[in-house]
């Protein structure tokens, strides 16, 4: 799955906890533009946190690019050129974490969005794409 | 600009978090709060997160910290305004927030700490 052919609608850099609460905020105005429905909003926007904050802390910043997806849908590309990681199947289970944060991060952003990719390659970084609807169902 | 405030309100401490929130924010909040609970012996603290559109793993971890720290601090803490999708989100995350007691707004909060305190 790529973006390639969708509307760019934001494209953001990752670098501080500022930039993650902006990601919040501008993927949240975007989906309200195209009047999502309030639960698909908090938990895509949730989701957008989730991965944001991973590529500030683990990956050393990156950048977040949002696409407009035909058939109602809006799908963000986290991208960051950290360590990657190791064990993505550890990494997406609940109570995995390297850092001592929740480790409930990455397993969430995958339960909240539709479609969730990730590749990684050890010290070449980490990408991620994930979609979500923007009216009903998942 | 903070992106939250601390108030007392008849013995509690009334803390709204703002929507811009950032994570340094956040921990920055943790530690006046304690601060302040202790300084004022406060008997309670309500936690006003109306204004936020979501809550993630990180926001939903430091309010259960900050639950745990005034418990040991003999102050209790209410979350108040959650928006139901916020809460059905947080659901999905598999966090309950088992600690935290939660009322819909600072009004119940404050009965609902008055009803404990006359127990």
């Amino acid at each position: 799955m790529k973006f390639d052919k969708a509307k760019r609608a934001a494209s953001l850099d990752l670098a501080t906890d500022r930039d993650v609460a902006r990601a919040r905020t501008v993927v949240g105005r975007i989906m309200k533009e195209q009047d999502a429905k309030v639960l698909m909003q908090t938990r895509f926007v949730t989701a957008v946190s989730e991965i944001a904050r991973n590529a500030v802390r683990h990956g050393g910043g990156g950048t977040m690019e949002v696409y407009l997806l035909p058939g109602g849908r809006i799908g963000v590309e986290c991208r960051d050129e950290g360590p990657g990681i190791a064990d993505v199947e550890a990494a997406l289970t609940d109570g995995f974490s390297t850092i001592n944060s929740m480790g409930r991060g990455l397993g969430g952003a995958k339960r909240l969005s539709e479609l969730f990719i990730i590749e990684t390659m050890p010290n070449e970084g980490t990408t991620i794409r994930m979609t979500s609807r923007l009216r009903g169902g998942r | 600009m903070k992106s939250a405030a601390i108030y007392p309100v008849e013995g509690v401490l009334l803390v709204s978090i703002q929507d811009d929130i950032t994570d340094t924010d956040i921990l920055d909040l943790q530690d006046e709060l304690s601060t302040k609970i202790s300084e004022m012996d406060a008997e309670g603290v309500v936690i006003d997160i109306s204004a936020l559109d979501i809550v993630d793993t990180f926001v939903g971890r430091v309010l259960a910290q900050l639950t745990a720290i005034a418990r040991l601090l003999d102050a209790e803490t209410f979350v108040v305004g959650m928006r139901p999708a916020v809460a059905m989100t947080l659901v999905e995350l598999g966090m309950y927030l088992p600690e935290n007691r939660t009322a819909l707004n600072l009004t119940h909060a404050l009965s609902k700490m008055r009803d404990t305190a006359s127990e």
